[in-house]
């Protein structure tokens, strides 16, 4: 189901300003705080009311300021996960699980009630008040509730950004599962690069108020043609790998790009699970030589697609490793010393240690 | 069972109940209706409401009452369009009763519901819209049980006002046994009578037994409600 949305709003110290056409699946919001992120949410469900918009979900025009339509809230059918659970704290979770219930009558859900119930893991809270739920429980019911709505389109609203570390990471394999078994498009908003890294197909760049690059995540993160789509704290590479073995005596992971191997620490997936990892562009290193004697386990061949000189002292080097696109940052000095230049072949160095728990996931 | 007092005297507690239970329950909607104006309404005229319903806090209740007298007597101009529509009549009867301590407890009823409404998140209106509920099933869904502890403190607030209301129910309705005989102006006219005082102390005692239950009511219902709505 295709979403063309375009909203333009003045506020006191900001102008908002997007236009796009998303095609289903998981699409990021990312930016920094204040870039306006929330309020393009707002806007989609309606709480906000845009000087000029038009939002079409398929076939249904919920917004378009031209023409005068604006649909209440109620009648857009999007769900809306908050930053915070927003239970209805005098319900059960049972009741407050089914409170959309009524909107989605005659309309097939995407997982029916038990199904997701399941998939949410939320059969132990179900008689529970909302008051009694830690913030990870409460979001998921949250989550629950909106999908139950049978909504067209589902917007998170940082939900884990109010969570702990251990928490998140708790509740992102949950976020997964949605993205990949659910199949309602999703609107996501996130400042945290690791969070979006994981779970987004399509990124949309934003600050104050702009867009400033919509793509795929990994073309999006590796800086565009230019490189200043990206701020460098956020620079880097998403990788799609296959599992291709454990080494039980190190304890390592031998993922596959192809007949490549990358090794990750620790068990990650089964055999032949597909992962995405993200590889921040500061962990990587570039030889023109294949390196002896070296820590690092990872050393893969690749080709310099583009670099993007920054205003510092920096640059972003892109480069194709069959296929999928690296990304390194380096010093303008280095680019100099190896005579980087597009089409050069050589070899970029990732320690294994480099890539955490939180920067893997299913693909 | 008669705590000692007279039929008379029952009779005198049994219409002052009934005048403030009526007036409690028949003012109930409006004070909901005002507070919600109140608090989260945006029009011209607000505050010009928000005095209009303050006015009889400070207001002498005796002008109070004259002006009662003046819109609702049998000649003013509501109380002839609510004899000709309704066929009710207030004059010198137990709903005029009920209409002044109504109008006298109104303020404190509508100012403990506001305060409720004022404690309930809007964020959760906002989510229960995003879920597809209508303007009015988010109203009785979720603001509504939200205020719930707030709309029966002010009740019983109301309640405990409309039956020790005085000077604009005597102003008004006058002080007739049977008809218009509260128990304020009974404990009145009995204090006006040499060698009364035993039956003024014996409705003085249940008007305290009265107020002091009433507010005993209200903080005991105020926790429990306040405990299911938190859930917790």
């Amino acid at each position: 189901m295709s979403i063309q949305l375009s909203l333009h709003h003045r506020f006191p110290d900001m102008e908002l300003s997007i236009d796009c056409t998303l095609e289903g699946g998981l699409t990021a919001i990312f930016g920094p705080s204040g870039a306006g992120k929330t309020s393009v949410l707002r806007a989609v469900a309606g709480l906000l009311h845009p000087d000029q918009g038009r939002l079409r979900i398929g076939e249904r025009l919920l917004l378009d300021t031209g023409t005068g339509i604006s649909m209440a809230t109620a009648d857009r059918r999007i769900g809306y996960v908050f930053q915070e659970p927003r239970l209805f704290p005098h319900m059960t979770v049972a009741a407050n699980l089914r409170y959309g219930e009524a909107r989605a009558k005659g309309r097939a859900l995407p997982l029916g009630f038990d199904p997701l119930v399941a998939l949410l893991g939320l059969g132990e809270l179900l008689n529970r008040r909302p008051a009694t739920l830690s913030g990870g429980e409460g979001q998921r019911v949250a989550l629950g509730r909106a999908l139950l709505s049978a909504p067209d389109l589902l917007l998170m609203d940082e939900p884990l950004s109010a969570l702990d570390t251990r928490r998140k990471a708790e509740l992102l394999p949950y976020f997964e599962r949605l993205r990949d078994q659910v199949g309602i498009p999703i609107l996501y908003v996130s400042h945290d690069v690791s969070e979006v890294a994981r779970l987004a197909d399509t990124v949309i760049l934003m600050d104050k108020g702009q867009m400033r690059a919509i793509g795929p995540a990994a073309d999006v993160f590796a800086g565009g043609e230019t490189g200043d789509q990206i701020s460098r704290d956020v620079a880097g590479a998403i990788l799609h790998v296959t599992v291709a073995g454990y080494d039980e005596r190190d304890g390592l992971t031998e993922a596959r790009i192809g007949q490549h191997p990358i090794w990750l620490p620790g068990r990650i997936g089964a055999m032949d699970d597909r992962l995405r990892l993200r590889l921040d562009a500061r962990d990587v290193m570039l030889m023109r030589e294949v390196p002896q004697g070296i820590s690092a386990l990872n050393v893969l061949p690749a080709t310099v697609l583009g670099i993007a000189a920054g205003p510092g002292s920096g640059a972003l080097v892109r480069l194709d490793h069959q296929g999928q696109t690296l990304v390194a940052r380096v010093t303008k000095r280095s680019v100099r010393a190896l005579d980087l230049k597009p089409g050069l072949a050589l070899h970029a160095i990732v320690k294994s240690m480099s890539v955490t728990q939180e920067r893997v996931g299913p693909a | 069972m008669t705590f000692g007092l007279s039929p008379a005297e029952w009779q005198v507690v049994a219409l002052s109940l009934q005048v403030a239970i009526w007036a409690t329950l028949a003012s109930l909607p409006f004070g909901i209706l005002a507070a919600m104006a109140l608090a989260r309404g945006r029009f011209w005229g607000r505050e010009a409401l928000n005095i209009a319903v303050h006015l009889p806090l400070v207001l002498p209740p005796v002008v109070t009452g004259y002006l009662l007298l003046v819109l609702f007597g049998s000649q003013g101009p509501l109380g002839r369009f609510f004899e000709a529509t309704l066929g009710l009549t207030f004059a010198f009867r137990w709903t005029g009763a009920a209409l002044a301590c109504a109008i006298m407890a109104f303020p404190l009823m509508v100012r403990a519901i506001r305060l409720a409404l004022d404690a309930v998140d809007p964020k959760l209106e906002e989510a229960a819209a995003t879920l597809g509920a209508s303007r009015l099933r988010i109203f009785a869904t979720v603001t509504l049980p939200l205020m719930l502890p707030g709309i029966l403190a002010g009740t019983v607030l109301g309640f405990a006002k409309a039956l020790g209301e005085f000077g604009a129910t005597i102003t008004f309705v006058s002080n007739i046994p049977g008809q218009t005989q509260t128990i304020p102006t009974a404990i009145y006219s009995l204090l006006q009578v040499p060698g009364q005082e035993n039956a003024a102390l014996r409705l003085i005692v249940m008007s305290i037994a009265l107020s002091a239950a009433a507010l005993v009511a209200s903080e005991w219902l105020a926790r429990n409600m306040a405990k299911r709505v938190r859930g917790s």
